[in-house]
C-alpha cells in the first residue's frame, strides 16, 4: 500500500492506494505548519479505512509551500550567488532584474569570480582558489547562510562549480549549504543562476519543513520511506528534496495531470483541471506532462527550470456570467453562498451547468427561471473556448482524449466540439494526490555535444545511458528503467554540427531495495 | 514665406532609458522575422549600461553631420553562446576602441548594423558606456545571418577595417578584400574565440551613413514595442497596429500543423506548415523567414520581411518557437526599396539562399 498526499495553498487532500485502486480518500485544510495538517490526514485515512502503518510501502508527498514561500517572500535565507567566468559575464550581474522584494528578502549578495568554461569544454580561465577563499570569508561576513554557485557552461562541465563548492566548505565548514547550478538548469546562464539562488535561499525552510515531516511521521509508527514529487511528475528522496527545494514548485499541476492519467486508463490525453476561477490545460504523453520549452516567470524571476506546459483560462466553477461572457471574475471559494443555487445572488458558470442538467447541485429551483438559450448559449461558450485551450496544446493532429478532473469539473459539457466526450474519472477530485501516489524515479540528460569527431548514434548511446545511470542512482528499480523522453535540437551558428541531446529515463521505485 | 530658418530648429533628440528597453525588444524581436536572435539578453545588457552610465541620446539620421564619426557595432556568433557566456564589462567598448585606434579617428556616434535581433540593443549598451549618442537608424531595416548583408555593401562601404573582441581582452584587426571575405574570416576567428564576440565594422562618415541607412528603425522598433504593452495592457491583440505600423500586408492565418528542422553549415533551417481556412501555407526558414508558399506558388520571399506574430497578441514569434499548435498570423512588410535592386537581390535575395526562384512580392506592394 502507498500514501499520496497533495499540500496544497487551501487543501491537503491524501489517499491510501493499493496498486491503481484507492482505499481511502480524504480532504482536509491545510495548516500553516504543514504538518499537522499532513497528520490529520494520515489519521483521517486510518479512520475511513482500518491499516496500520507497517503496511505502508511508501509516503508520497506533494506539496506547493516552496512556491508559495518565494512567492510572499517569506522563510528565505541568506543567500550569496558566485558566479564563475570573469572576465567573461560582468556586463550582467548575478540577481540582474530581480523584484527588489526579493532581493532585500535574500538579503542577495553577489560574487563574480574567474572560472567558467567555452561550448567546446576549453576554460574561459582558470579557478583561482585564493580568490574563491576570499569571497568565501565575505560571505561569511556578511551572514550567509546558503550559496548558489554558477559557472559558464556548466552544463557541458560541472568542474569548476564542483571545485569552487569544496574550497568554501573547506573555508566555512562541511554544513554551509552549497547549491550548483548544474544540478539545476540548463544552458542559458542567467535562467538557471537565477534557479539556483531561489533554490539556495530556500534551502533552510526545506531543512527544516521536510525535516519536521520525517519526525512527525516516524512518530505516527510510519517506517516507510517518504518522497516528494518533482515537477516532472516523478520522485525524489528526503535528502534529495532537501537540496532541490525548487524541484517541487510545479508538482501540484503535474500531479494532478498525472492523477488523471491514472484514473482515466489514459496514458496520452489531454487533462482540464477546473478550479474554482480558473482552468489548467496540460497535455500528458504516456503518463508525463510535456513540458514548457520556454523560460519560466516564477514570483517575477526568469528561470529554465523543467515546468509542466499547462495555459490556463479564466473559466472555472465560481465564474461570474454576465453579458454574454464567462468570467474572468470568479466569485471564488464563495461559490457556496454567493452562487444562485446555494441561495445568493450571483450567477455562475455553476449555476448555469445546475440550469442545464449537467449536475445536480444546490438549490435547482433558483435557476429555473432562466432562459433556456442564454443558458444553452453560455454552455456552448465552456465548451468552445476549452476545446480552443486544448486544442493550442496539441502537439499532433492524431486524436486526442480530454479528461477533466477537479472540483469544478461539473461545469463542463459532455462533449467538446472537434475533440469529442471529455472523461470524468472516479476520484477526480483528489486526482493530485493519487498522481502522487504513483510516481516513479527518473534521471535526466542535457547536453550539448559536438558531432564533428563523433558519430551521431554514439552519442545519442551516452547520452541514453547516462539518463538510465541516473534514474537508477535515484532509486528506479533497474529491471524497468528505461528512456522515455528523448530530443536533439540542432544548434545553428556553431561549428561541428553541435547538437544538444536531452534525455530521459524513468522506472518504477525500486522500494524493496532501498529498504531502511 | 516662412521665417523660421531650418537651422535653428533644434534637432529631435530621443533620450534613451533603462525602462524604455522592454519596447525596442519587443518590437526588435519583430524585425527579427523570425531570427536575429533573442532581444531580451540585450535588453538587460543596454538596461544595465543605461542604468549605470545614465541616459544615451537617439539622435536622428538626418540630423548626423556630414563629418561624424560613426561606429557601428554588433554581437556575432552563436546565440545559444550568448546566452550563456554573457559579455564581460568591457568588451563593446574595447571593440569600438580597438577599430577607432587603428582609424586613428575619435568616434562621435555609434551606430546599429542590424535592427532586428538581439543587434537592436547592442549599441544602445555601447552608447550608454561611452557617452556617445546612438543613431536612430540601422544598416538593412531587418535581421540578416551574415555581416555582408548590409545596404552600405551595395554604396561600396567596406566593412573592414572591422575589430573582432572577446571577453578574454583579445582584439584582432582584419583588413579585407571583401565584405564576404570579412564574414568568412570573422566567422572563423568568432568561433576560436568562443563563438559570441562584438564586431566593430562599416566605420562610416556622417554623410556615408545617412546614404547607406535605414532611417528610424530603432524607433520604429520601440513603437511596434508599444503596440504590444499597450494591447497587453487592454487584453487585446496587437496584431492590426503592428500590420498597419508596417505598411504590411497579412497573407495567411492558421494553425502550425507540421515543423521540420536541421541543421546544415551552421543554419538551423527548416519549414513549417501552417493550416488555414484557404488550404495549408509552408514557410521556409534559415534563421530567418525566407520565402513562403501556397500550394505550388511562391507568395513571398526575402528580402521582404516575413513575419510571424502570435495571432492572439501580436508578439513576435521566432522560428525556434514553432511548434504544433502555434497560432500564427503570417505578415510581410516591404523590405527598404534598395533590397530589391539588383545588386539587393544578389546579397540577400531568395537565389542567394538557393531558392530558385525569382523575389516574389505581395501584389499589394506594387500598387
Amino acid at each position: 500500500m502507498r500514501i499520496g498526499i497533495d499540500v496544497g495553498g487551501t487543501n491537503t487532500d491524501a489517499v491510501a492506494l493499493d496498486g491503481t485502486t484507492v482505499l481511502a480518500s480524504v480532504k482536509q485544510t491545510t495548516s500553516e505548519d504543514v504538518t499537522t495538517g499532513i497528520v490529520r490526514a494520515l489519521q483521517s485515512l486510518r479512520a475511513q479505512h482500518d491499516f496500520g502503518p507497517g503496511e505502508v510501502e511508501a509516503i508520497m508527498l506533494g506539496t506547493t509551500h516552496f512556491i508559495n514561500a518565494l512567492v510572499e517572500g517569506r522563510d528565505l535565507a541568506p543567500t550569496a550567488s558566485l558566479r564563475l567566468g570573469l572576465p567573461a559575464t560582468a556586463s550582467l550581474p548575478p540577481m540582474v532584474g530581480w523584484p527588489e522584494r526579493l532581493t532585500t528578502a535574500t538579503r542577495g549578495q553577489s560574487y563574480l569570480a574567474h572560472g567558467g568554461h567555452e561550448f567546446d569544454g576549453q576554460e574561459i580561465s582558470p579557478l583561482q582558489p585564493d580568490e574563491i577563499r576570499g569571497i568565501a570569508q565575505d560571505m561569511a561576513a556578511a551572514g550567509t547562510r546558503s550559496i548558489a554557485i554558477s559557472s559558464v557552461f556548466s552544463p557541458i562541465n560541472d568542474e569548476f562549480e564542483e571545485n569552487a563548492a569544496e574550497i568554501i566548505r573547506a573555508e566555512l565548514g562541511q554544513d554551509i549549504a552549497v547549491s550548483l547550478s548544474h544540478e539545476i538548469g540548463r544552458v542559458g546562464l542567467l535562467e538557471r543562476e537565477n534557479a539556483t539562488i531561489i533554490n539556495a535561499a530556500l534551502r533552510e525552510l526545506a531543512d527544516k519543513i521536510i525535516g519536521r515531516l520525517v519526525e512527525v511521521i516516524h512518530a505516527e509508527g510510519y517506517s516507510c520511506p517518504l518522497f516528494l514529487s518533482q515537477n516532472d511528475g516523478t520522485l525524489m528522496d528526503v535528502e534529495y528534496a532537501q537540496k532541490y527545494p525548487v524541484a517541487t514548485f510545479a508538482s501540484g499541476p503535474t500531479n494532478s495531470m498525472r492523477g488523471a492519467a491514472i484514473t482515466s486508463g489514459l496514458e496520452t490525453c489531454a487533462v482540464v483541471d477546473v478550479g474554482g476561477t480558473t482552468s489548467d490545460v496540460g497535455v500528458l504523453t504516456n503518463g508525463f506532462p510535456r513540458e514548457a520549452t520556454t523560460v519560466v516567470d516564477v514570483a517575477g524571476v526568469r528561470t529554465n527550470f523543467r515546468m509542466p506546459d499547462v495555459l490556463s483560462l479564466g473559466i472555472g466553477g465560481g465564474s461570474v456570467v454576465g453579458d454574454g461572457i464567462i468570467g474572468p471574475a470568479s466569485v471564488g471559494y464563495r461559490l457556496t453562498s454567493e452562487s444562485l443555487v446555494f441561495g445568493g445572488s450571483t450567477l455562475t458558470a455553476t449555476d448555469i451547468a445546475v440550469a442545464a442538467g449537467l449536475v445536480d447541485l444546490g438549490d435547482a429551483s433558483a435557476v429555473a427561471h432562466l432562459d433556456r438559450g442564454m443558458v444553452n448559449a453560455m454552455v456552448d461558450q465552456i465548451g468552445t473556448r476549452v476545446a480552443d485551450t486544448v486544442e493550442r496544446m496539441r502537439t499532433s493532429s492524431a486524436p486526442l482524449p480530454v479528461v477533466a478532473v477537479g472540483g469544478g469539473s461539473v461545469i463542463l459539457p459532455k462533449a467538446l466540439p472537434g475533440l469529442g466526450e471529455i472523461h470524468l474519472p472516479r476520484n477526480s477530485g483528489v486526482a493530485n494526490a493519487i498522481g502522487a501516489a504513483i510516481a516513479q524515479v527518473s534521471g535526466e540528460v542535457d547536453k550539448v555535444y559536438s558531432l564533428a569527431t563523433r558519430s551521431r548514434s554514439s552519442v545519442i548511446d551516452e547520452a541514453k545511458a547516462e539518463a538510465i545511470e541516473k534514474a537508477i542512482v535515484a532509486g528506479a528499480s533497474a529491471e524497468n528503467v528505461e528512456v522515455v523522453e528523448f530530443d536533439e535540437f540542432p544548434i545553428p551558428y556553431l561549428p561541428g554540427n553541435a547538437t544538444r541531446i536531452r534525455a530521459k529515463a524513468v522506472g518504477d521505485l525500486g522500494i524493496k531495495e532501498m529498504a531502511r | 514665406m516662412s521665417m523660421i530658418a531650418t537651422d535653428t530648429v533644434s534637432p529631435q533628440t530621443y533620450q534613451l532609458r533603462p525602462e524604455d528597453c522592454p519596447d525596442f525588444a519587443a518590437g526588435a524581436a519583430i524585425l527579427g522575422t523570425g531570427g536575429g536572435g533573442d532581444p531580451h539578453i540585450g535588453m538587460l545588457m543596454a538596461q544595465a549600461a543605461l542604468d549605470k552610465h545614465g541616459p544615451a541620446d537617439l539622435v536622428r539620421l538626418e540630423d548626423v553631420p556630414d563629418d561624424a564619426v560613426v561606429i557601428p557595432v554588433a554581437m556575432m556568433g552563436a546565440p545559444t553562446v550568448m546566452v550563456e557566456k554573457l559579455a564581460s564589462a568591457e568588451q563593446f567598448v574595447e571593440s569600438i576602441r580597438a577599430i577607432a585606434k587603428y582609424l586613428g579617428v575619435e568616434p562621435t556616434h555609434i551606430a546599429c548594423m542590424e535592427a532586428g535581433g538581439v543587434n537592436s540593443m547592442i549599441p544602445m549598451a555601447a552608447a550608454a558606456e561611452l557617452g556617445l549618442p546612438l543613431i536612430d537608424a540601422d544598416g538593412m531595416g531587418r535581421a540578416f545571418p551574415e555581416l555582408q548583408m548590409v545596404l552600405a555593401t551595395l554604396s561600396g562601404v567596406q566593412a573592414a577595417p572591422m575589430s573582432i573582441s572577446d571577453e578574454k581582452g583579445n582584439s584582432i584587426v582584419l583588413e579585407t578584400v571583401s565584405n564576404k571575405w570579412a564574414e568568412r574570416l570573422a566567422r572563423t576567428a568568432t568561433v576560436e574565440m568562443g563563438c559570441s564576440t562584438i564586431v566593430s565594422l562599416y566605420a562610416m562618415t556622417g554623410e556615408q551613413v545617412k546614404s547607406a541607412f535605414v532611417p528610424g528603425t530603432l524607433s520604429l522598433c520601440r513603437e511596434l514595442g508599444e503596440c504590444i504593452s499597450y494591447s497587453r495592457h487592454h487584453a487585446g491583440s496587437a496584431k492590426d497596429a503592428v500590420v498597419s505600423r508596417l505598411g504590411a500586408v497579412q497573407i495567411a492565418e492558421g494553425k502550425i500543423s507540421d515543423v521540420e528542422r536541421r541543421t546544415t553549415s551552421g543554419f538551423a533551417r527548416g519549414r513549417a506548415e501552417l493550416r488555414t481556412a484557404e488550404g495549408p501555407v509552408e514557410i521556409e526558414f534559415q534563421n530567418e523567414n525566407l520565402l513562403v508558399r501556397r500550394g505550388d506558388e511562391v507568395v513571398a520571399t526575402t528580402p521582404d520581411l516575413i513575419i510571424g506574430l502570435d495571432t492572439d497578441t501580436g508578439e513576435a514569434v521566432t522560428t525556434e518557437q514553432l511548434r504544433f499548435g502555434t497560432r500564427i498570423s503570417l505578415i510581410v512588410a516591404p523590405a527598404d526599396e534598395r533590397w530589391h535592386s539588383e545588386g539587393g537581390l544578389e546579397l540577400a535575395g531568395p537565389r542567394y539562399f538557393g531558392y530558385d526562384t525569382d523575389p516574389v512580392r505581395p501584389i499589394e506592394f506594387s500598387q
